[in-house]
Order: C-alpha cells, then sequence, then structure tokens
C-alpha cells in the first residue's frame, strides 16, 4: 500500500531543517489562496483535528480516529503540518504531509528532527547534533461518525499503522536501541459530543518505541512489544478554539535513561476552515538523562 | 394489566422530551420568535448559497418557511406539529452529498449567530440535527 519512495532512507538525507520555514509559509500560501476549494470542502470546521507527532490526524501527542483534511465521502482532502516543540535540553521539530480518501482512508508522510542542541555535547555527540525520524502512516476508518451520529454514545473507531525509521544507527545501538525501524500499530475511539461541546478520543497503540522513534525501537531493557495508551480531552469555547489536554504513554525500554508520560495542555485556534494554529504547554517527561523535558509546542497547520 | 402499565409508562418516558413547552432548548432558543428568526436567516442563506444553488431552485419560499420553522420547532421541544413528510421522505431521490448537507449545516450555524444565539446552546441544537444525515444524504 504505501510506496517505496514513502519509505525510503534516501529522504532521511535531506537537511528538512532548511526547506521547514519556506514549505510551511507555502502551505499557509497554498490554504488561504484557495478559496474556491475552501468553499467546496465539504466538512465543518476543526473535524479533522490537528497532527501529532507521527503525522496521523489526532491531538498533538494522539492519534484519533478521524480522517485527516475537510472532505467528505466523496473527495480526496489533505493537511499540511509544521510543529516545533522546545523543551528545556532539546528542540523537536515536525513537517509533514498528509491525505485523506473519501473520509476513509489516511496516508500520512512526516519528518521528525531532533536537535540535542548543547545536550549533544553533554552526551558525547556534539553539540547540535540532530536525530531524524521519517514516520509513513496509514489509517483507516472502520466504523461509525464521529460527528453525525449524535444519537449513539458509539465512536468513530479506526485503525492506523505507521512505519518508522530512524536514522543513525551508530548512536542507536550504542544506546541500547535493537533496531532503527520499527511499526506501530493503534485502534483509535474518537467522538465528538456536540451538546455537550466536548470531544474524547482514546487510542490502545502497540509500540516498541522509544520516544516515538527518535530514540529506535526495542531496548536493552526491553525488546518487546508493549500496548500503550494515548486520550484527548477538547472542549470547544467557540467555533475556533478549543482548548484541551492530553496524554500518551511510552515504552521504557531502555536501559540508559528512563522514559515515562507524556502530556500536554492545549489551544487550537482555526483562523480560518482552512489555517489552525496550535499552541501547547508539553511535558514529555524525562529524555535521554537530561531530566523532564518540559517547554512550549507550536503548530501551524493547513488542512482542505 | 400491569403489563400495559408498564408500557404507557415507558411510552410517557419516550414522549417527554419535547412535548410541553418547557424544554430547556427551545427557550435558549429565544422560543418560538427566536426559532421563526433562525428558519427565516437560514432560508436567506439557502435561497443565496451558490453551494445549493440547484437545490432551492424550484421551491417555494412561502411553502416552504411555515413548515421548516415548525419542524426546527419541533426538533427544539417547542410545543408546534410538524405535519410535512419525514425528512426521508422529503429528500428522497435528490442525491444530497454529504458536503451539501455541511453547507446547509453551516448556514444555519451563521443564521443562529445572526439571531444572536450562543454557540454552545446552537451545538445542542445541532446535536438532535446531526443524526439527520443518515436519512438526508443519499448520495
Amino acid at each position: 500500500m504505501l510506496s517505496g519512495g514513502l519509505w525510503s532512507r534516501s529522504l532521511c538525507g535531506w537537511r528538512w531543517k532548511d526547506f521547514a520555514l519556506p514549505a510551511l509559509c507555502a502551505a499557509l500560501l497554498l490554504g488561504t489562496c484557495q478559496p474556491a476549494a475552501a468553499q467546496e470542502s465539504g466538512r465543518l470546521i476543526a473535524t479533522q483535528g490537528v497532527s501529532e507527532v507521527d503525522g496521523a490526524a489526532g491531538g498533538g501527542l494522539a492519534a484519533w480516529s478521524l480522517i485527516t483534511g475537510y472532505e467528505t465521502r466523496d473527495a480526496i482532502g489533505g493537511n499540511l503540518h509544521g510543529t516545533y516543540i522546545s523543551l528545556n535540553s532539546f528542540g523537536l521539530g515536525s513537517l509533514g504531509a498528509s491525505a485523506g480518501f473519501y473520509d476513509r482512508l489516511e496516508l500520512s508522510y512526516t519528518h521528525d528532527w531532533f536537535d540535542t542542541r548543547s545536550a549533544g555535547g553533554r552526551l558525547g555527540l556534539g553539540n547540535g547534533y540532530l536525530f531524524n525520524l521519517d514516520v509513513a502512516g496509514a489509517k483507516l476508518r472502520l466504523y461509525g461518525d464521529a460527528v453525525y451520529d449524535q444519537d449513539s454514545w458509539i465512536p468513530q473507531l479506526s485503525a492506523g499503522v505507521q512505519f518508522k525509521a530512524a536514522e543513525n544507527h551508530d548512536v542507536l545501538k550504542a544506546i541500547g536501541a535493537r533496531s532503527p525501524d520499527g511499526v506501530d500499530m493503534y485502534l483509535a475511539a474518537t467522538k465528538l459530543f456536540l451538546a455537550e461541546s466536548l470531544l474524547l478520543s482514546a487510542t490502545i497503540r502497540a509500540t516498541k518505541a522509544n520516544q516515538f522513534g527518535i530514540l529506535g525501537f526495542g531496548g536493552d531493557r526491553n525488546n518487546s512489544y508493549s500496548a500503550q495508551f494515548e486520550g484527548s480531552a477538547a472542549y470547544l469555547v467557540t467555533r475556533r478554539l478549543a482548548l484541551g489536554a492530553e496524554l500518551r504513554s511510552k515504552p521504557d525500554n531502555l536501559g540508559f535513561a528512563r522514559e515515562g508520560t507524556a502530556f500536554d495542555a492545549f489551544a487550537a485556534y482555526f483562523l480560518s476552515k482552512t489555517v489552525s494554529a496550535t499552541l501547547a504547554f508539553v511535558a514529555l517527561g524525562p529524555i535521554a538523562r537530561q531530566g523532564d523535558q518540559n517547554g512550549v509546542y507550536l503548530s501551524l497547520q493547513a488542512g482542505f | 394489566m400491569m403489563r400495559r402499565i408498564v408500557i404507557a409508562t415507558l411510552f410517557m418516558i419516550a414522549t417527554s422530551r419535547g412535548t410541553g413547552a418547557t424544554d430547556r432548548l427551545f427557550e435558549q432558543l429565544g422560543g418560538q420568535p427566536g426559532i421563526a428568526k433562525i428558519a427565516s436567516n437560514a432560508l436567506d442563506l439557502y435561497f443565496t448559497d451558490p453551494r445549493l444553488a440547484n437545490d432551492f431552485d424550484n421551491i417555494n419560499r412561502d411553502f416552504l418557511q411555515p413548515r421548516f420553522t415548525a419542524y426546527l420547532c419541533r426538533i427544539a421541544g417547542g410545543p408546534c406539529i410538524y405535519k410535512g413528510h419525514s425528512m426521508k421522505r422529503s429528500h428522497k431521490g435528490l442525491a444530497i452529498t454529504q458536503a451539501r448537507f455541511n453547507a446547509v449545516v453551516e448556514d444555519l450555524q451563521t443564521a443562529m449567530d445572526r439571531a444572536g444565539v450562543p454557540f454552545h446552546v446552537q451545538n445542542r441544537f445541532l446535536a438532535r440535527l446531526a443524526p439527520l444525515e443518515r436519512d438526508i444524504v443519499t448520495q
């Protein structure tokens, strides 16, 4: 289903950071310069959520069962996102694109880069050492409609798979990761409780990823899949503003550094149906022996 | 006899919502005049929205408006009698897409904005209308 191109390692060689800003500008331009498309695009504002760190439509941390983009079951929509998280010791950037086919199938590709800044020096990697991760994802809506089925409590259910490839094999090996590649599988249930203006989502993920996969997959402490939980709650304050909180548990596979549950509290503002900005405070837990990593998350999105 | 009472009680419970004029949503939408305003605002938009251009071409507004108003009032839990066809029957064969259904929803949101209905009240109303998607969208 996923072409070799998407999965190709040669993409890792690109200096995505250099392209981040121009690409994002292009994305926003594309979004704002399509009044005709915006008018045609059939779904209701905010019903695509934003992009989670692995590129799937969701909150910032959790994958949701909603299909990306603003298109209905009759057309193909999409989304572009640029995200940066500034932490105490690190920076985490993410840039990606996704396409939603007929409100049924979502394909996504995202590139994450993890900037070790001065911590890289302390870890003996050199200041500003970058870890790169590419994620190709697919998500299939299985059952229900999160928005229309307001006469039932049954959520929209989707199943997803994410193929992840990390760079820096030697370093990953040195810290105890068993593989630079991994596959996550998840089942997501999302429901909009419209009368309460509340969206709730829960996801179970089978994964071996260390820090989302940035630090490889599996480890010396544990090398098997574990079931992890992602949950989101968002309250619609106005048609344009959603406030919410999320959590995402992660495996703790590596002996060299402990890993814990990540949390965020976010405000997502939809400047228009096309463009949204999300600001969040995140607590990602300890990363690479540099203590608890808290920081600010900013994401710009264009959906169509 | 016992069975009859149980059935009657269940029926009363099932129909209790919306039979009285005391449904809070009906009051929050501004009662009869509020809903008349929402319906009128919405039809202003439906008859001019380019996304719905063909859908309302051959519809007589004078015919539609009182029926649409009564229907919204009924859904809101107001003391109105709607004598028209079901949504399923009245949209049968019209090949309405999800995009057009959503355009109608967006116009209704604008209509409620213009009638001064608060966002969270709008959502409570839309939650009662959303399942109609299954009856109306046939394409």
